[in-house]
């Protein structure tokens, strides 16, 4: 198989199957998270970091490991990435980490991690498998720091907890309660499969 | 360590209300998503969830208690507890395959997908986040496991309606089944203060 130009593999990665809203991967923490943007950053961070790596080492192994038990190495090496993660959190930015709660250490079942090592880490050398991890996680830190702009702008007036709009804007509560993620996600996927949709049929009139 | 002093029954009860894993915690998004476009399937699923997840918690607690916190290896609680899970999920099967041939065929081609779900992962840090004693995590794994099933049953049990149903184009799919659980989740809101578990 030819490896494909760095370029090309940015633009795969982030934007055509961008894992959340294209292959609705990642959902539970991109819903959970969601409701302020430094949970999100620090997040969407810890995500790409377990990514790249857990790509990488597995990339390196992927000769070594028999067919039939790659599903419990895969999980082994990704929950080590994760256990770096969890503990660089919660001995830096505590407070954050006493947020995110669970949400940390279930990286470990994050689909983006785990989708990443059987679809491209298996059969690709490490450095591709790498970088396609580094896009990957960034494709969804960028999902998520959307939807945490919309939810903590409209939910508590704030950005990374600095108020932005004044006192005087009515919160809206609904924002930061678990429907609003949903809601979002929802509308976000809606947006882009009809915009696909419209140039796909854009492209048919053409060729007619 | 120290049990929060709430009732079995209250954890129980508001493990499938108040909390529920996918309408307040998002837990198990990614296969309550792919799998909810058939009742039966997605039925079969919800059950083999919940019947993991009481026996991994209830593992689990054991575990954490008598290994995990002897040992003062707390930094590599998730790897045992993903490894605990997994072996776990292997071992019900081979079970399940050997003497109970008839629930295996039904609920088998589910187990592997278990492993990987994130509710089961998620209501075992729930559980040693939140300290609870083993009755309070046995009855927390059953409550969270029933409230799941419930969720992807109605879920699937709306996507087979609207199948037939014209949607505008695009929101066909997961954008249409997002909305809906975003609807349902305000429903379930309207539940909270009942109890209160965190």
């Amino acid at each position: 198989m030819p490896v494909e130009k760095t370029s090309s593999l940015i633009k795969r990665s982030v934007f055509i199957e961008n894992q959340v809203l294209r292959q609705i991967l990642g959902v539970c923490s991109t819903l959970a998270v969601t409701n302020a943007m430094t949970n999100s950053l620090v997040m969407g961070l810890g995500v790409t970091f377990a990514t790249m790596l857990s790509s990488f080492t597995l990339s390196l192994m992927r000769n070594y490991i028999p067919h039939r038990i790659r599903m419990i190495v895969q999980t082994l090496v990704i929950a080590s990435y994760v256990i770096l993660v969890d503990i660089v959190i919660r001995a830096y930015l505590p407070g954050v980490s006493k947020q995110l709660g669970p949400y940390v250490g279930l990286i470990i079942t994050n689909c983006i991690v785990m989708g990443r090592a059987e679809a491209y880490a298996q059969k690709n050398p490490p450095l591709p498998s790498l970088l396609d991890g580094l896009f990957s996680g960034l494709g969804y830190m960028m999902i998520l720091l959307m939807v945490s702009f919309i939810r903590e702008l409209l939910g508590f007036g704030t950005l990374f907890g600095i108020r932005i709009l004044p006192d005087s804007f009515e919160k809206w509560t609904i924002m930061v309660m678990p429907p609003a993620a949903f809601f979002i996600i929802g509308s976000m996927i809606w947006f882009l499969n009809a915009r696909k949709l419209k140039r796909e049929a854009a492209k048919e009139d053409t060729r007619k | 360590m120290i049990a929060p002093p709430i009732s079995p029954v209250i954890i129980f009860l508001a493990s499938i209300i108040t909390s529920n894993m996918i309408f307040a915690n998002f837990l198990g998004t990614c296969s309550y998503i792919s799998v909810s476009s058939e009742f039966k399937t997605a039925s079969g699923l919800g059950k083999a969830v919940t019947m993991v997840m009481v026996l991994t918690n209830a593992l689990n607690w054991l575990i954490y208690r008598f290994v995990i916190l002897p040992l003062g290896i707390d930094y590599l609680r998730n790897i045992i507890f993903i490894m605990v899970i997994a072996a776990l999920v292997q071992i019900l099967e081979m079970f399940m395959d050997r003497f109970l041939p008839d629930l295996h065929a039904n609920l088998g081609i589910f187990l592997p997908l278990i492993t990987v779900n994130c509710a089961i992962l998620g209501a075992t840090l729930f559980m040693v986040i939140r300290n609870y004693n083993f009755i309070q995590s046995v009855l927390f794994g059953l409550g969270s496991g029933i409230g799941w099933w419930l969720a992807i049953c109605m879920m699937a049990a709306v996507r087979e309606r609207m199948a037939k149903a014209k949607l505008p184009p695009g929101l066909g799919g997961p954008a249409i089944a997002f909305i809906i659980t975003g609807i349902m989740a305000m429903a379930f809101v309207g539940f909270s203060g009942i109890f209160t578990i965190q």
